[in-house]
């Protein structure tokens, strides 16, 4: 018995999402009385830290197609079964998603992905219907792959790191290529931001984005927008948010001149802050908000850009 | 070549979402349905259009009971040559996955497009095991697609970025936005797609590996705080003390 959790690495790097499962996974290792392994492939250098987020081994392969998904599921089965995992958890991201349907097949377990609480006996809960409802879902059998979303717990590091220890897999032959990886540099990407300055139609034009900009910077959020502003090109399509473009759960979500309709609420609403800026008394998005002011945007965020300048200074 | 792709229904987007009395079913009661936007926007257009440049037929596939057809017409319309129904109810993705690979596996399908997810139960799982027991490549949120008859070379979303890779078929595509540019049926459309085949096949034996048990709703946000507009170092002020975010 116990947990296995993949540990997604970029460059080597570990992102939040990584340290998030494995804190989630130790937990569940908890609940069950089982060992909490993690696996990673990479060199492993920098995966010694997941030793104080709960994992009691680290175990790293170095295969150089972590893209392939073919062959990543291959690994992290071979991994599972060495541990005897019960459960097996990724971070819900694109990578996860696309290779939770594969381990799952490969394992015969049950699948459940974008989980938003630690399981319960054999149940366990995830948003649908775009964050409208939760569903708690029976598990069946006897193994279970689960992908979790970010922010579902907070991970807390406390013990001492440990020694990533290397094991030899056999993988497939890769069968995609990558040709090229383009990353926005800079900013933290939306799915894993902690603040976000989101603006839509209200803004009138992308000439007036110097002040969502601004506001950003200050406070080191990443920007997002609404679909129509995405789709007129004022805006690039990565920042566009909701039903039909990203979800985020950011914990403070700023909506500057949104009106908040349920296609644009249904990929925001899990934020834990939001704060309205509208001048219309009736935009729906008040009834989503925390925190709302009616004004005048092109007056309200110049104001709000001191405030913060001003908090940063005392 | 022969090209699948999977279309899913899904409550229209603005959809009341409630439940039974018990809490254990979605009540579908006055609850319009609609084509999952990312399989027929994105992955059905671009299926049409690989065909249009290299030939073959589109055939779309549905796992679903009788009340889909008028969905599956619309795919027809759209332009498919030809559709298919496996008749049952849609219980888990494990399920539908089966039922794709099942089809796919006996009628040698070249490329098998999903859409990136289904926007009720947003799973993004059907892709991944189709592909696993097809033993096919599977790309994922594809948000642009090139191909030479042969290879393809496919740009996909990753986590704040975009990766570009490439593939031979057979293999699984999954369709996000930017993959096509929607297509509205015409009236010679939804008039051939009368006439166009869609059978009806009885599904394979598979259980399903979760249930669900029970809905809620997401407890409901506390009242709006309105803020003074001239008083904006209280917002921060209420960011930093009550809300702790800043
Ligand atoms: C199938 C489907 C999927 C969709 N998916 C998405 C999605 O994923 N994401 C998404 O965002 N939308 C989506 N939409 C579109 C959605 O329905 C709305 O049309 C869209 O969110 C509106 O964008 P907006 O709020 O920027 O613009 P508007 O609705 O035009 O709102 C502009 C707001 O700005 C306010 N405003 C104007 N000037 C000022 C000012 N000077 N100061 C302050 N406030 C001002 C106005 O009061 C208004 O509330 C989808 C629609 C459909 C049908
Ligand atoms: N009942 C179904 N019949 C056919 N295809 C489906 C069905 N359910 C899901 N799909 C396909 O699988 C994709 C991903 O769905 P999901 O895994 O539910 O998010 C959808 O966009 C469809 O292309």
């Amino acid at each position: 018995m116990g947990v296995l959790i993949f540990a997604e690495a970029t460059k080597g790097n570990y992102k939040k999402n990584a340290l998030e499962a494995v804190y989630y996974g130790s937990k569940i290792a908890n609940q069950i009385g089982g060992e909490t392994v993690v696996f990673t492939i990479g060199d492993g250098a920098n995966a010694g830290q997941f030793g104080s987020y709960g994992a009691d081994k680290i175990w790293f392969n170095s295969n150089e197609n972590s893209s392939d998904t073919q062959v990543v599921s291959s690994l992290i089965a071979q991994a599972a079964e060495k541990a005897g995992a019960t459960y097996v958890v990724l971070a819900n991201t694109a990578m996860g998603k696309a290779i939770a349907g594969r381990l799952a097949i490969k394992l015969d377990a049950s699948l459940v992905s974008g989980v938003n609480a630690l399981p319960s006996g054999n149940t366990i809960q995830k948003q649908v219907f775009s964050g409208k409802a939760n569903a708690t879902f029976e598990l069946k059998g006897d193994k279970h792959v689960i992908t979790v979303m970010g922010n579902t717990l907070q991970p807390e590091a406390t013990g001492n790191d440990g020694i990533p220890e290397e094991i030899s897999l056999s993988a497939p032959e890769p069968r995609i290529k990558v040709l090229d990886t383009k990353t926005v540099e800079g900013t933290v990407p939306l799915p894993e931001a902690e603040l976000v300055v989101s603006a839509g139609r209200g803004m009138k034009g992308p000439e007036n984005w110097g002040i969502i900009d601004e506001l950003a910077e200050l406070i080191g959020a990443t920007t997002a927008c609404s679909r129509p502003v995405a789709d007129t090109g004022w805006r690039p399509h990565h920042e566009h948010v909701g039903q039909t473009g990203i979800a985020i759960r950011p914990n403070l979500y700023f909506a500057i001149g949104i009106s908040g309709a349920i296609q644009h609420l249904a990929g925001v609403n899990n934020s834990k802050v939001i704060v309205v800026i509208n001048k219309d008394p009736e935009a729906p998005f008040f009834k989503a908000a925390d925190y709302g002011v009616l004004g005048d945007l092109f007056d309200v965020v110049p104001k709000l850009i001191e405030s913060f300048k001003k908090f940063k200074a005392s | 070549m022969n090209i699948l792709v999977c279309i899913s229904k899904t409550p229209e987007t603005t959809a009341k979402i409630s439940f039974s009395s018990d809490n254990s079913t979605f009540n579908t009661d006055g609850v319009q349905y609609i084509m999952n936007p990312y399989d027929e926007w994105y992955a059905l257009v671009r299926a049409i259009e690989l065909k249009e440049k290299h030939g073959g037929k589109v055939i779309a596939i549905n796992v679903g009971t009788a009340d889909n057809d008028i969905i599956i017409r619309k795919a027809l319309a759209i332009g498919a040559d030809e559709a298919v129904r496996i008749n049952g109810e849609a219980s888990s993705s494990y399920f539908v996955a089966k039922q794709i690979a099942e089809y796919a596996k006996s009628n040698a399908i070249d490329i098998t497009f999903l859409g990136k997810e289904t926007i009720n139960y947003n799973g993004s799982e059907v892709g991944a095991m189709v592909s696993e027991l097809l033993d096919q490549p599977y790309i994922s949120y594809a948000s642009s697609m090139e191909f030479d008859g042969t290879s393809a070379t496919i740009n996909r979303d990753i986590e704040g970025g975009v990766e570009v890779i490439q593939v031979s078929k057979p293999f699984v595509i999954s369709a996000a936005k930017g993959l096509a540019e929607q297509r509205i049926p015409n009236m010679k459309g939804i008039m051939m797609a009368k006439r166009k085949p869609l059978n009806v096949v009885e599904p394979v034996a598979c259980d399903d590996k979760v249930t669900i048990s029970e809905y809620s709703l997401p407890p409901g946000k506390t009242e709006v705080k309105m803020i003074d507009p001239d008083n904006m170092d209280e917002l921060v002020r209420l960011l930093h003390e009550e809300s702790k975010v800043i």
